[in-house]
């Protein structure tokens, strides 16, 4: 579970078909470390992947674990307020405690990275293939292929995917919710990468290149995949790299509205969520968790548009 | 043309079916048995049993859906009481009619919607046009930049981080609430004011670089060289050859986004307490009372599903390759 593939690997993992990107994997690695913005969000991914695969450890270190809880650090008195100030950020304590129960924020964020990013990347992957393959076989056949496949994503996009995952995931016993979580977020995730993927996949299928192709013999799976396929790159980079992190965000989201992963178990959005009710006295309770998320989906919204623009260029040269 | 508006408008029935069945058959599946809830703690195998009665509990699954979708076109009756079309049913909480409850509800989530959508469409189509107009610059690279940190920022941490700033610390703002339009225009506007732009950040960083990625891809197309070599004046270039084709997939994106939203902003609404569809959907959905989540997510459906049709309705016009191609 906690071997995830990194950012790099599920772009190439994407758009590459048989024929080999203009822009090697090596030349996107080398471009991204020698930019400094880039090169400082890798590091801070490293850093969160690096949490979430070593938790155990890294809380041995620091020496609470996550739900370990801290009566000494709160302040009874005052409702459960930490003490100290920020939080109760001191030597022991990294990050502060949770008001009222006094449980350590940094083993409880290192925690929530796990389930994170193991939940966006798996769902990410499953929306990605989902969606560019129906979306590519909609688009190239039409006909009652594309009949099938486009009442299926408009029966699924009528939904209303937060409701609707609220619903069902409130309704369902808590087995392993992180599995739920990554299934019903693709099932609902796929059809708006398909849709577009459609859209541009009928408009490439009618230029002069298709055609050329056509006529030199090309059978359906070489126009497919030779000619269609590497135009609809940019626009499957960029759908998925907006993806990650939305994936990311959606995760949060659903557990910042109670139906993700159940309590104990440590999420960014959960801590979120029980910050609201603290946000005015103990504001470092929301920074902190808030804080990591923005910048995990910040890190991969640039690394994502880097390596978007990269392989532009490859596309250009 | 006519045939084809037709065909769309038959599958959209369709498909609210579908959406209705669905949820219907997942909630009767999977949701506690609404005679116990009604009934509470004091509750007899009688009353239960009459209750059943009362709401068609007894009857075959598939006559229970039918009598439902009855009632929205024809009314129907419980009982004694007699509820008028459209009919959704009764709360289980509080024994309002949902049909009310949505009447009662839906001003507020359009007011949301709107204005959000003006500001993100607003921000989002002009800043991503002058970033590609003026690709390389200074503008370019901050507008850009800042369009990276807006999508990044969950809506509930920035919700949490202007109230904190705004009302708590600055107090410059009103904590947000319902205010009606005709009370006091400037409590109204103030108060939705967060809502608004909390909700219209993220569509409006994302518009903004999805407009400013197509107007470029435009740009470097071959009829844009055409026009440019046939020397048609700059301005009319962008309206008409740079312009147009790249707000075709805008405006895709940006009719399934707003329809999305007319059926509740969820999170907007429950982070700032406002009473509308979003919210709720969150309080029926936590305390599992099925006629109301039943109803929003049908009405959110159907906004949806609408929004789907005059999208592709509008897709056809404003994009001439798709028009060839479907005739």
């Amino acid at each position: 579970m906690t071997t995830s593939p990194t950012l790099v690997e599920v772009e190439e993992a994407v758009p590459s078909g048989p024929l080999a990107p203009p822009t090697s994997g090596k030349r996107v690695v080398t471009t991204i470390t020698r930019d400094k913005g880039a090169l400082a969000c890798l590091v801070f991914l490293a850093i969160v992947v690096l949490m979430a695969v070593a938790a155990p450890l890294i809380t041995k270190l620091s020496g609470w674990g996550p739900y370990q809880f801290d009566s000494a650090a709160i302040n009874s008195d005052l409702g459960g307020v930490p003490h100290g100030s920020l939080g109760g950020i001191s030597g022991s304590h990294w990050f502060g405690v949770e008001p009222q129960n006094g449980r350590d924020l940094f083993a409880r964020i290192v925690y929530g990275a796990r389930v994170s990013i193991t939940i966006s990347l798996s769902a990410t992957l499953l929306t990605g293939i989902l969606g560019v393959v129906l979306g590519m076989l909609a688009g190239f056949y039409r006909g009652w292929v594309d009949q099938v496949i486009s009442r299926l994503m408009d029966f699924l996009m009528a939904f209303p995917a937060l409701i609707f995952m609220i619903a069902i995931l409130s309704s369902l016993p808590s087995g392993n919710r992180p599995v739920l979580l990554v299934v019903v977020i693709s099932v609902f995730g796929w059809p708006y990468l398909a849709r577009v993927i459609r859209g541009q996949t009928m408009t490439l299928a009618n230029r002069e290149f298709v055609e050329a192709a056509r006529a030199s013999g090309a059978k359906d799976t070489q126009v497919v995949f030779r000619e269609i396929l590497p135009n609809l790159r940019g626009s499957i980079v960029v759908m998925t790299t907006l993806a990650i992190p939305g994936f990311i965000g959606t995760e949060a989201g659903l557990s910042f509205l109670g139906v993700g992963v159940s309590p104990p178990t440590a999420s960014w959005g959960q801590m979120i969520a029980s910050s609201v009710s603290w946000y005015s006295v103990d504001p470092m309770f929301f920074a902190i968790p808030g804080a990591f998320l923005f910048l995990t989906v910040l890190s991969l919204t640039v690394l994502g548009d880097k390596i978007r623009t990269l392989i532009d260029q490859g596309e250009a040269a | 043309m006519t045939r084809y508006v037709l065909g769309r408008l038959g599958s959209v029935v369709l498909i609210l079916l579908a959406v209705c069945l669905f949820t219907y058959l997942i909630f009767f599946k999977l949701s506690p048995d609404p005679a116990v809830m009604i009934c509470g703690k004091t509750c007899t195998p009688d009353r239960i049993n009459s209750i059943r009665d009362v709401l068609g509990l007894n009857q075959p699954i598939l006559t229970q859906f039918w009598e439902f979708l009855r009632g929205i076109f024809a009314g129907r009756q419980y009982g004694s009481v007699h509820c008028p079309a459209p009919c959704l049913g009764y709360s289980f909480q509080t024994n309002e009619s949902v049909w009310s409850m949505i009447t009662a509800r839906l001003p507020v989530s359009i007011t949301v919607a709107v204005g959000a959508a003006v500001l993100w469409l607003l921000a989002g189509v002009i800043g991503g046009l002058v970033s590609a107009v003026k690709q390389g610059t200074w503008w370019d690279r901050t507008a850009m930049a800042l369009a990276l940190g807006g999508v990044s920022i969950p809506n509930y941490v920035l919700a949490l981080l202007l109230q904190y700033v705004l009302v708590v610390k600055l107090q410059v703002l009103p904590f947000p609430s319902a205010v009606p339009f005709a009370d006091n225009p400037v409590l109204w506007f103030e108060s939705y004011l967060m809502p608004w732009v909390v909700l219209a950040v993220g569509y409006a960083c994302l518009y903004a670089r999805l407009t400013r990625s197509n107007v470029i891809d435009t740009l470097s197309e071959n009829y844009f060289r055409t026009a440019r070599a046939k020397g048609l004046s700059g301005s009319l270039i962008m309206r008409r050859h740079a312009l147009r084709p790249a707000l075709t997939p805008i405006t895709t994106i940006f009719g399934m986004d707003f329809a999305g939203l007319l059926g509740g902003a969820l999170i907007t609404e429950t982070v700032f307490g406002l009473n509308g569809i979003g919210k709720m959907a969150a309080d029926s959905i936590a305390k599992n009372d099925q006629p109301v989540i039943m109803a929003v997510t049908l009405l959110a459906a159907f906004f949806v599903v609408i929004g789907n049709v005059v999208v592709d309705l509008l897709y056809t016009a404003l994009d001439p390759r798709v028009r060839v191609v479907s005739s």
